[in-house]
């Protein structure tokens, strides 16, 4: 295929490069975004159409059903999907997409090995095609079966695991050696299969909170062996459009990381070391503050400047619908009111916007961190719903807590904190919070969206 | 100049593009960023059908369909996603904080 590719062609692969800049660059706004993503799909069908009119593939039916069949899984699925479960479907998305490019550098291998006087250089993009995108099909794979709780969200670990994963890195880097000298389809075909051992070690011992930033990773993972994919092919669109995700998502990873307050590699190898399963993740007995819904109610009505904390608890008991009717009376009532969106709340960063920007919460709503931090000295109540470990001060103040170092939303400095809780099992990252048993706290046990329905109710008939 | 510079200068140019373009992104857009950057690499979608085109055993044929469908679902699936959640942002509800609006 080198070198056989029409000029025109080029030009059609050009057009879709930019496209695809286009769509992201559209999501600098929520106004635009949706037209950005119009315009990167567009791109990728024009350049998908394109291929059919030069060259002479053959197998053309097959292919076209294929196609159907795969746009319409990908089309149910993400129609299907509730906005609770989408860091799930991201994941497998994902990688699907890893392992599709996998498969297309083992048969772009065995055309190769007809073939004399192959460059190094392809061999070695073929090599890591190969394997980097085994690694995020099974690490993706493993993402989703923690997100959608088929299996523990906790880490695993057990002993021989950092032997097992030097063994099998070990194994990988030889094998891709010999993928460029000596280059086989059994050597490939095995290399894609200690990667994907290698995707699954990889992700087992991420535990908990740290499951978002792993899909970030894996999505950049794909990014970049879609490029080295497009370097072997001889195919512009696939080098930049791999590059421009392989970018954006190792940007996106490391932002989240230092929203963690810890660093990428600590996220991923903290486990082996011991030093991220601290959490107990049983629930303790010590005495707490409860209060009814009524007490709440009035709590809220008479304050003046209320900070509502969402977390993902609130999404899993679909409260999102009552919590806004609740803001919406109270802004009714003279309250100030905003939401304080910690970056990794939820399941993955931006989740909690997704599900606020479900239920029709205006974004203006919406308040970052950074942004809304010095604010909570003034607020008379902050509500935490389904939020926990995003407001525990023992980020702050407990060397060695597994969430140490990670900034967390000022709760603490309100006035009054409501924390609105199913039972008082700890949050994602295992551990209690101090703040549940501050004087200044009062807790209200349930349901979130029945009790968020009561206290709606209260303040109603204030 | 050789073609491998080439590809490594296209490389690293998309490598710059990409971090400056999503260094805009509010972070309330950060969702659909991830799942629009994950149907971006959907496009290997035209490298399997590419490979699957070419294929000249029984075999191939297959891993390559697979390929195929995979690589669809990635691209379709993310691109209608992240369409389905940028549709709740763009839909814009009239202010319901104005404190005058249900005392009058």
């Amino acid at each position: 295929m080198t070198g056989g590719t029409p000029v025109w062609v080029q030009v059609v692969y050009l057009f879709a490069a930019v496209c695809f800049i286009l769509a992201l660059k559209g999501l600098s706004s929520p106004q635009h975004a949706r037209r950005g993503n119009a315009v990167g799909a567009l791109g990728a069908v024009v350049a998908c159409v394109v291929v059919f009119f030069y060259g002479s593939l053959d197998h053309v039916v097959a292919i076209l059903v294929a196609i159907v069949v795969g746009t319409a899984i990908g089309f149910v699925g993400a129609r299907r999907v509730q906005m609770t479960q989408m860091p799930q479907l991201v994941a497998l998305f994902n990688g699907v997409g890893g392992g599709a490019a996998a498969l297309v550098a083992l048969l772009e291998l065995a055309d190769t090995v007809d073939r004399a006087g192959v460059a190094k250089f392809t061999l070695a993009a073929t090599a890591f095609t190969i394997l980097v995108g085994s690694v995020s099909f099974a690490g993706s794979l493993v993402t989703f079966a923690k997100l959608q709780e088929l299996m523990t969200s906790r880490p695993v670990v057990f002993p021989g695991l950092p032997v097992a994963f030097a063994v099998s890195f070990v194994g990988a880097v030889v094998l891709a050696v010999l993928v460029v000298t000596q280059p086989a389809i059994w050597v490939g075909s095995l290399l894609a299969v200690v990667g994907l051992v290698l995707g699954v070690l990889l992700v087992l011992p991420v535990g908990g909170a740290d499951v978002p930033i792993v899909i970030s990773l894996l999505n950049a993972f794909t990014g970049l062996t879609v490029a080295a994919g497009g370097y072997v092919l001889d195919n512009t669109v696939l080098l930049v459009a791999g590059t421009l995700v392989g970018a954006s998502g190792t940007f996106l990873t490391q932002l989240m990381a230092s929203a963690m307050g810890r660093s990428v590699t600590n996220i991923l190898f903290g486990a082996l070391k011991g030093g991220s399963t601290l959490g107990a993740g049983v629930a303790s007995d010590r005495p707490v503050r409860s209060a009814g819904p009524e007490d709440v109610a009035i709590l809220l009505a008479y304050a003046h400047r209320v900070i509502v904390v969402p977390g993902y608890g609130l999404a899993v008991a679909q409260a999102q619908h009552t919590l806004r009717e609740l803001v919406d009376l109270l802004g009714e009532r003279d309250i100030e009111v905003d939401y304080a969106i910690h970056p990794v709340a939820g399941r993955m960063p931006g989740h909690m916007n997704v599900l606020l920007a479900e239920a029709q919460v205006p974004y203006e709503q919406l308040r970052e961190m950074d942004d809304i931090n010095p604010e909570f000295k003034e607020a008379d109540v902050v509500l935490v719903v389904g939020a926990n470990d995003v407001v525990n001060p023992a980020a702050k103040t407990t060397p060695g807590a597994p969430i140490y170092g990670m900034p967390i939303l000022n709760a603490d400095e309100a006035r009054q904190v409501v924390f609105l809780k199913r039972s008082m099992r700890p949050g994602f990252a295992g551990i209690e919070n101090e703040l549940l048993f501050d004087p200044k706290t009062t807790l209200l046990f349930g349901d979130a969206k029945e009790t968020l329905g009561k206290v709606l109710t209260g303040v109603k008939n204030l | 100049m050789s073609q491998a510079v080439v590809w490594l200068t296209i490389f690293i140019l998309s490598g710059f593009v990409g971090v400056e373009v999503i260094s805009k992104v509010s972070s309330t857009l950060h969702t659909p960023l991830m799942s629009g950057a994950n149907a971006i690499h959907g496009i290997i979608l035209l490298g399997a059908i590419l490979v699957t085109g070419y294929a000249t055993t029984t075999l191939q044929l297959v891993i390559g369909l697979i390929a195929v469908v995979l690589a669809s679902v990635n691209m379709v699936g993310g691109f209608v996603v992240t369409d389905r959640m940028l549709q709740m942002f763009t839909r814009r509800k009239p202010p319901t904080r104005g404190p005058s609006e249900k005392k009058a």
